[in-house]
């Protein structure tokens, strides 16, 4: 005890009873980085070997090192190529739809409605739930003859998952209906704090509605909306849940799926971990932008 | 928003609100099938086009707990009386229950291992992440730490990473030390997965405690550890449980770490309802029945933490 006692500041010397804040820190801070080393890093690391080797887990062959081949090979594939522009265009489809509607949806409740609390909570139910258990409902909503969305649309035998050029769409649309709360959430927090008298001053001017929406209301929410766009962004790059279940068209293989082939179904270990690592380079360069942003807003 | 004083902005007012309610009705439709279907016989389940208005029944439930197989001829009326309510709802729709040879008991579905797993799963793995993010969180918010910001940053980037690319290096090790399909194996995932979050969120409620409060009982003689435990723990008490009920409906949402670290034994319901689905004619009503129960706690805990969505969707970045 003395010697830690020594390293203590004149200003702790209350804490000198019992363990050291230093110690104290330390024990509490070292076992959650170490676990997340052992449990994150070290497997990415692990991983690296491997994008350099051939290896197939499901043989016992060793693995050889084959240099930079995985890679190669990887961005010479077009096939590779055209997952990523099929991530790109779902990325595109569903983050914006989640933004019309989930912004839409805050500004129409931006004002006294009754039960006002109830409803919102309500309207952010479907991104709590299970996006693999709900996912798979929506297959039954779009069956084509027993469904309810070609019922209720009258839509007749619309083919939703079968069809390739819709499919895309289909898993789109149970996205945007998922996730379109979470932008609505945001955007409520920033719309009720846009400060009232720059509405009232805006109605002395006589501006019109218009006017006061992208002159007042959207710049002051445009931080808050941005961190929902990019975290939205984020995580359908990653997309994997209820893609998988709702459709197995090649116009629906999104990064993460194919990964998932690659590595789970194909056996491509060495070949998958070098996919796993250009994935990985993306979504870090996103989340450093997101990291930005947050940091941003939180200074506010 | 200002007083409403034109009649313009009333209509505007109603409108809004009137687009509001549409809004509800769309959004809770996809939910409202689930649970409604779950309440459908078989028959009325798929049926063109969709049946809306049925008698409810609870045949669905019955047959998702029980293992059973279809009668090639109908059961006679004494075995029938015998049997109880819910096993008679089984009979109705020409199916039995499987039993076992010997001692005549039943045998459970797959079902309600897999309910079991994602509760074990899910409470301790949210009770490790929150009990170790408490204490980080703690660590950041009260003590000078060296590249704080960093550690930080990297904590989170944990939490971003795919999940399908830390299970294909984890899969491999997994296997080697005997982890694959075990408990132990998802709960360490789930716990790695959720801490990072737990962190983040817990600094933000620990920041809004006052620093005071542990000062003054330092001053009167407390420990550094006790102030913690007596001063901060109850003052963050409602982080902690809001942070809890997080990462458990994280954890218990969880679908791809489960689909591709488990195959049967440690496998959650997330991956198991949708196989069920596979082919032929799947028997949507006891699939809606599994949905229900599983979507069921996520729907209570959703109105228990209303007031807390917002922090938690941010990261703790924006408080309210």
């Amino acid at each position: 005890m003395a010697d830690v006692m020594t390293r203590l500041e004149p200003d702790t010397r209350a804490v000198a009873r019992g363990l050291s804040d230093m110690t104290i820190r330390n024990l509490f801070i070292i076992p959650t980085i170490a676990f997340l080393i052992i449990f994150n890093v070290f497997p990415l690391l692990y991983s690296l070997w491997q994008s350099f080797t051939d290896f197939r887990a499901s043989t016992t062959a060793p693995a050889n090192w084959i240099g930079l081949a995985n890679y190669r090979d990887l961005l010479g594939d077009e096939f590779i190529w055209r997952n990523f522009t099929i991530t790109a265009k779902y990325v595109l489809i569903s983050v914006s739809g989640q933004v019309v509607v989930g912004f839409g949806l805050a500004m129409l409740l931006n004002r006294a409605i009754p039960m006002k609390g109830l409803i919102t909570t309500l309207l952010l139910l479907p991104m709590m739930l299970s996006m693999a258990v709900v996912g798979l409902f929506w297959k039954l909503l779009y069956d084509p003859s027993f469904g309810i969305i070609n019922y209720f649309l009258g839509l007749g035998k619309f083919e939703w998952l079968a069809d390739p050029q819709v499919a895309l769409f289909a898993v789109a649309i149970v996205d945007i209906w998922m996730w379109s709360p979470f932008v609505m959430l945001l955007s409520l927090a920033g719309l009720s704090a846009v400060p009232k008298h720059l509405y009232e001053a805006a109605e002395i001017d006589r501006a019109s509605s218009l006017y006061t929406f992208f002159r007042i209301t959207l710049p002051l929410v445009a931080p808050i909306l941005m961190i929902a766009i990019i975290f939205r962004t984020m995580e359908a790059f990653k997309t994997f849940d209820h893609a998988y279940i709702l459709s197995s068209q090649p116009t629906t293989e999104l990064i993460a799926i194919r990964l998932y082939k690659m590595a789970f179904l194909e056996w491509q270990t060495g070949m998958s971990s070098a996919f796993a690592y250009i994935v990985l380079i993306m979504v870090v360069a996103i989340t450093n932008i997101y990291v930005k942003y947050l940091n941003r807003a939180k200074a506010r | 928003m200002a007083e409403v004083k034109t009649t313009r902005e009333v209509v505007m007012n109603r409108a809004a609100i009137a687009a509001v309610f549409v809004a509800l009705i769309v959004m809770l439709t996809p939910i409202y099938w689930i649970a409604s279907t779950a309440f459908k016989p078989r028959s009325l389940a798929t049926t063109a086009p969709p049946t809306v208005f049925f008698e409810p029944t609870l045949t669905p439930f019955a047959k998702l707990f029980v293992r059973r197989s279809q009668m090639r001829e109908p059961v006679d009326q004494e075995t029938y009386d015998a049997a109880p309510w819910w096993e008679q709802l089984i009979y109705d729709d020409g199916e039995s229950v499987v039993r076992n040879r010997r001692s005549g008991e039943i045998t459970p579905s797959g079902y309600w291992d897999r309910y079991k797993n994602s509760l074990i799963i899910s409470i301790i793995s949210t009770f490790l992440a929150v009990s170790m993010g408490t204490l980080t969180a703690y660590g950041f918010s009260r003590f000078k730490v060296k590249g704080e910001n960093d550690w930080l940053f990297f904590i989170l980037s944990t939490r971003m990473l795919p999940p399908v690319v830390v299970a294909i290096p984890m899969f491999l090790m997994y296997r080697a030390v005997g982890l694959h399909d075990t408990h132990l194996g998802l709960i360490i995932l789930y716990t790695a997965f959720n801490l990072s979050f737990s962190v983040w969120i817990m600094k933000g409620f620990i920041d809004e405690i006052p620093r005071e409060y542990e000062e003054a009982a330092l001053v009167d003689g407390y420990t550094r550890l006790q102030a913690f435990i007596k001063i901060v723990l109850p003052e963050a008490l409602t982080g902690i449980a809001a942070t809890a009920v997080f990462c458990f409906i994280i954890a218990w949402n969880e679908y791809a770490f489960a689909l591709m670290m488990t195959n049967r034994n440690a496998q959650t319901a997330p991956p198991y309802i949708p196989s069920q689905v596979g082919s032929g004619l799947p028997d949507w009503s006891v699939i809606a029945a599994g949905a229900f129960l599983f979507l069921l706690p996520v729907a209570i805990f959703t109105f228990l933490l209303r007031n807390h969505l917002l922090r938690g969707m941010s990261f703790g970045a924006i408080r309210k």
